[in-house]
C-alpha cells in the first residue's frame, strides 16, 4: 500500500497509523457498516467506527485505556466492508500493539493472558502444547477451573496430548521472536 | 482421501505454529516472520503450493505472503530476521479451494461408491466462517459476501447445500477459552439459522470453528432443539466417494453423528428401493406392452 504523506503533526495518531500501517483514518466519514457488521460491537463500548473517530481526534488515552480493542476478534468483517478501505482491522491490531507495548489499562485480563500464554507455548515448543498452555493461561488469568470438567471428554477424544510436541531447530524459532521483538522496539 | 483424489501431500518437516490469532494483535511483524518461516521451509523442501487445514493457518500463511509481495522493504526485514533466502514463491491454498479443483474427480467417485448414499438424503449448511473469506484481497476466495465454492463440493458429493444467512459470520473464533460466553452467544446464532433454514448439519472448514460449533454446542442451551452435528468438508468427501466410516474420526466429535447418518442411510436405502420397484414396474410394463 502506498504511504501517503501527512500533512498533520507526526505525534498525532493519525499520523502514527499513517506511519506504520499506510492507513488514512481521515477517510472515514462515519457511515458505521463496520460495527454494524462487527460481531462483537454489542459488547463493546467503543465500537469500530467510534474507534476510528477517537483516532481522528487523536484521543489515544480513550482508545488504549479501554477493553473495547481487545474484543476484536480480528473477524475482518469491518475491513472486507468498509467502501473507504480504512482497514479498521489493521487499525485495531496496530493500537493493540501499542496497549500491550505500554502495558496499559485492565484490558481484559483473559484475553491478554490467552494471548501471553499462546505464545509462550510459541517460542517454548514451536507448536502449541495443549496441556500446558491450558496450565500457562490458568495461572495467568486466574480461571482455575474454567472447562477443567471437560478434559477427560477432550482427552477421550484424541484433542489434549500429554506430552508436548517440539520443532527440531528451537532455537531457530526463538532468534524470530527475539528479532521481531527488536524491530517493534 | 487424498490418495483417491491424486493429490500428493507432505507434511513440512519441522513447521512451526503460525502464531494464530495471538502473534499479529500484540506484534504485527511476528504476525508475518512465523507463517514466512514455514513458508520458507515448505520452498526449501521443494513444494510448489501449502495447504493449511485450519482457516486460520490459511489466512495467516496467506496474509505473510500478500503482504510480503506488496512491499520490498517488509520482504528485506523478513530475509534478515528468518536468516534464510525467502522468495516467496509458494502458494497458499485452503481446503476448499484443493477440493473444489477436484470436483469433477469427486463426482465420479461419488458415482462409483457401494449403495446406499446417506449424503444423497442429506442438506447441509456450508459454514465458511471468517478467515477463509477475508480479507478478500488476501484469501482470493470467490466471493466474500455469498461465496459458493463449499456448496460445489457438498454437491459434488451428492448432498444438497441450504441456503442459508450465517455462512460467513464469525463463530466466536479464538475467544473459545478466553471468552466463552461470546463464541456461546455467536455459535448459537448460527446453529440456529442453519436449523431454520433446514440443515440436517453444519460443514466447516476450520479446526476451530469445529471446536466452537462442536464442543461448545453443550453450553448453548439449545433448549428442546435436536442438536446439530458439524461435519469437516473432508470427512463429507470421504463418505463420499467411500472411505470407511471408521477412518473419518467421527467418533471425536462431541455432537454424535450416528442418528442423523443413520436417518439419512435409511432414507437413501428407502429412495434406492423406491427406484428400483420403478424400474421394475417400467420393464414389466414394457415387457406386457411388448407380448400385446
Amino acid at each position: 500500500m502506498p504511504r501517503a504523506e501527512s500533512t498533520s503533526s507526526s505525534h498525532t495518531l493519525v499520523a502514527e497509523i499513517e506511519r506504520h500501517t499506510g492507513i488514512d483514518v481521515r477517510a472515514c466519514y462515519q457511515c458505521g457498516k463496520c460495527s454494524a457488521g462487527c460481531p462483537m460491537s454489542s459488547e463493546m463500548r467503543h465500537k469500530p467506527h467510534d474507534i476510528m473517530r477517537l483516532a481522528q481526534q487523536d484521543r489515544r488515552d480513550e482508545l488504549l485505556d479501554d477493553e473495547s480493542l481487545w474484543l476484536c476478534i480480528t473477524c475482518e468483517t469491518c475491513s472486507a466492508r468498509c467502501p473507504n478501505a480504512c482497514d479498521p482491522a489493521r487499525v485495531i491490531d496496530m493500537l493493540r500493539e501499542q496497549a500491550a507495548a505500554a502495558g496499559r489499562g485492565p484490558q481484559q485480563r483473559a484475553i491478554r493472558a490467552f494471548h501471553d500464554a499462546f505464545l509462550q507455548q510459541v517460542r517454548g515448543n514451536g507448536r502449541i502444547y495443549e496441556a500446558g498452555f491450558m496450565v500457562s493461561y490458568k495461572i495467568r488469568s486466574g480461571a482455575l477451573i474454567q472447562d477443567v470438567a471437560n478434559a477427560p471428554g477432550m482427552l477421550a477424544r484424541g484433542k489434549l496430548h500429554i506430552l508436548p510436541e517440539r520443532v527440531k531447530d528451537l532455537e531457530d524459532v526463538r532468534r524470530i521472536f527475539r528479532a521481531c521483538e527488536e524491530d517493534a522496539s | 482421501m487424498a490418495t483417491a483424489l491424486d493429490l500428493q501431500i507432505h507434511e513440512i518437516d519441522d513447521w512451526s505454529c503460525c502464531g494464530a490469532s495471538s502473534a499479529h494483535p500484540t506484534n504485527h511483524t511476528l504476525g508475518i516472520a512465523l507463517p514466512a518461516r514455514n513458508l520458507a521451509l515448505a520452498a526449501e523442501q521443494g513444494a510448489d503450493e501449502v495447504v493449511a487445514p485450519c482457516a486460520a493457518c490459511f489466512n495467516r500463511l496467506a496474509a505473510a505472503r500478500h503482504e510480503i509481495a506488496a512491499d520490498d522493504t517488509l520482504a528485506e526485514r523478513m530475509s534478515s530476521i528468518l536468516q534464510r533466502d525467502f522468495k516467496n514463491d509458494v502458494a497458499v491454498r485452503n481446503v476448499i479451494d484443493v477440493l473444489r479443483q477436484r470436483a469433477a474427480r469427486i463426482v465420479e467417485l461419488t458415482a462409483a461408491a457401494p449403495e446406499p448414499k446417506p449424503l444423497s438424503q442429506m442438506r447441509l449448511a456450508a459454514y465458511y466462517g471468517c478467515l477463509l473469506v477475508r480479507p478478500p484481497e488476501v484469501t482470493g476466495f470467490d466471493d466474500p459476501e455469498q461465496p459458493t465454492a463449499m456448496e460445489d463440493v457438498i454437491e459434488a458429493c451428492g448432498a444438497l447445500p441450504v441456503r442459508w444467512n450465517m455462512a460467513v459470520e464469525c463463530c466466536g473464533g479464538g475467544f473459545s477459552i478466553s471468552r466463552t460466553a461470546s463464541v456461546v452467544r455467536l455459535s448459537r446464532r448460527i446453529i440456529r439459522d442453519a436449523r431454520a433454514h433446514g440443515a440436517d448439519a453444519i460443514v466447516v472448514s476450520c479446526p476451530l470453528c469445529h471446536s466452537n460449533l462442536d464442543f461448545r454446542q453443550a453450553a448453548m442451551e439449545l433448549r428442546g432443539e435436536p442438536p446439530m452435528p458439524v461435519f469437516f468438508i473432508t470427512q463429507i468427501v470421504g463418505m463420499a466417494i467411500g472411505v470407511p466410516r471408521d477412518r473419518l474420526g467421527l467418533e471425536r466429535h462431541f455432537v454424535a453423528t450416528d442418528p442423523v447418518l443413520a436417518d439419512a442411510t435409511a432414507a437413501a436405502a428407502a429412495a434406492a428401493a423406491d427406484a428400483e420397484t420403478k424400474r421394475a414396474a417400467k420393464r414389466s410394463s414394457a415387457a406386457q406392452k411388448a407380448r400385446a
